[in-house]
């Protein structure tokens, strides 16, 4: 997987569940709780969604890593293997 | 025989609009099947039936609007004698959707057999599909499952256009006997914008009604939570990510085992007493993405394991934003539990949602500098609060309530 299949992957994910979200206009430095309104719940399941489609476990305490678009693809691209 | 019924899925729901019968005369229905979908302020909703036989007739047609506790079939007993036809919450103040008319009223948990919600299409396994608000809604309409349509727009996501062209082919098979609703005649064809507007008329009613008539009394507590939150961080630090638990579900099981110790707040009003209810079935409050509120039942929420809770609580919130709420979650909560705290707030006092006598609110855990004998430690902290309706219980109840749900929460392993 390469650096934009894997902002695909995630915006895909964040898509399901944030329908209603424009994800074009996301900042990828900001929270994306402040922009896209997800709340624990919302969070478990990117979390489980992650799991399921990228075979990535990530740890609770792991969880502020994912605040934001860039540290997302960040933590994710550090967890699995990357090509190009 | 048995009166399936126009149910009260709300304080203020006075009528409902059949958007579709999911059943046809002849099919066997079992007490817990959902049969009917009704379009209320607060969205489409499946109708479960409550009585187990033979669909006999139907008496409206998709499209009608009719007052709450019209009868919109009947169901003939079936021979196999399963459950018996029952009231389930008649004499509650919120009608049940199904009315013996033989055999005597008995109280009972309503969705005790009702089917897993994943067996079903529009539930847990379609709200986990890509699809938009308004594809889901038609799909609904036009009574298409799309667990069984490959989407055809961005990233597989269903369109409303797949939709559309899947409507005739699924169609087919069903019964004509009752013609699928076409949107004209669903009536109120409402976009989001009238949806929202309506679901904040609801809410407004309510409140404003609450308010008018209930008088309130508020109490708060800070809670030391910091052996809640050590044990959820251990127990998900040992579990897969699939099975890791929320703090709001220790929070809905500590207050459903404190309400076991003061069950006057677990309590309907009749209009001039308040009628203890026996099952306690916490209303969680989530905040629907586009605007508004529901607070449906988590059932019999004291009996339940903190898994079976969280996998209950997670599936409900999925089916809240998706629009797929059946008629017992939401006529059936004793009390709600609201927790804003998610958004930084300290503390929340809410508004009573009527007949109901009691709401338990949670803010936000914060860490927090805390005596512990007499030395200053930091400690995680949540402020609990009780609004609670005086013609009821007392502040010494209510005090009472929130001392148990501090001494419960302190031993997080027994919930």
């Amino acid at each position: 997987m390469n650096a934009s299949e894997l902002r695909s992957q995630v915006l895909t994910i964040l898509g399901d569940i944030a329908p209603e979200a424009d994800l074009s206009c996301i900042a990828p430095d900001k929270s994306l709780r402040d922009q896209i309104d997800i709340d624990s719940m919302d969070l478990l399941n990117f979390v489980i969604a992650l799991h399921e489609r990228l075979h990535v476990d990530i740890p609770e305490a792991d969880y502020p890593q994912l605040a934001t678009l860039d540290g997302c693809l960040r933590y994710l691209s550090a967890a699995i293997p990357m090509s190009g | 025989m048995a009166e399936f019924v126009m149910p009260k899925l709300g304080a203020d729901m006075t009528a409902g609009t059949l958007v579709a019968w999911l059943k046809q005369p002849g099919d066997i229905v079992e007490r817990g099947d959902i049969v009917a979908q009704v379009e209320t302020d607060k969205g489409v909703i499946d109708v479960e039936i409550f009585a187990s036989g033979v669909l006999e007739k139907l008496f409206v047609q998709p499209g009608e609007k009719v007052p709450v506790g019209t009868v919109l079939a009947t169901v003939t007993a079936s021979d196999t004698g399963s459950a018996a036809p029952t009231i389930p919450r008649a004499s509650q103040g919120i009608a049940a959707a199904t009315v013996a008319t033989t055999t005597p009223a008995a109280v009972g948990p309503p969705a005790a057999s009702a089917p897993s919600a994943a067996a079903r299409p529009g539930t847990s396994s379609a709200a986990r599909m890509r699809m938009s608000p308004s594809a889901r809604r038609l799909a609904r309409e036009r009574g298409v499952d799309p667990t069984q349509l490959a989407g055809s727009g961005p990233a597989g996501a269903i369109t409303r256009e797949d939709i559309l062209q899947a409507a005739p082919a699924q169609a087919a098979p069903r019964d004509t006997t009752i013609p699928p609703p076409s949107p004209a005649a669903v009536g109120p064809a409402s976009g989001p914008s009238d949806q929202r507007a309506r679901m904040r008329a609801v809410i407004a009613a309510a409140m404003s009604r609450s308010k008018r008539e209930i008088p309130h009394y508020y109490l708060s507590n800070q809670v030391d939570l910091e052996r809640a939150v050590t044990w959820l961080a251990e127990q998900n630090r040992q579990r897969a990510v699939t099975q890791r638990l929320l703090i709001g579900v220790l929070f809905l099981k500590a207050v459903a085992l404190a309400l076991r110790e003061v069950p006057e707040l677990n309590a309907l009003w009749n209009g001039s007493a308040a009628e203890p209810i026996s099952a306690i079935h916490v209303g969680a409050a989530i905040a629907l993405r586009q605007g508004g509120l529901v607070a449906p039942a988590l059932h019999h929420t004291d009996q339940q394991s903190l898994d079976d809770l969280m996998r209950k609580f997670r599936d409900l919130v999925a089916r809240a934003r998706a629009g797929a709420l059946r008629s017992s979650e939401l006529s059936d909560p004793t009390i709600t539990v609201t927790s804003l705290g998610e958004q930084g707030v300290d503390a929340v006092y809410g508004i009573i949602y009527p007949p109901q006598v009691a709401l338990v609110g949670f803010g936000k855990v914060v860490e927090r500098p805390w005596v512990v004998g007499g030395q200053v430690e930091v400690r995680h902290v949540v402020e609990t609060t009780l609004s609670a309706d005086h013609r009821v219980t007392d502040g010494h109840r209510g005090a009472t309530f929130l001392a148990a749900l501090e001494r419960i929460l302190q031993e997080p392993e027994k919930l």
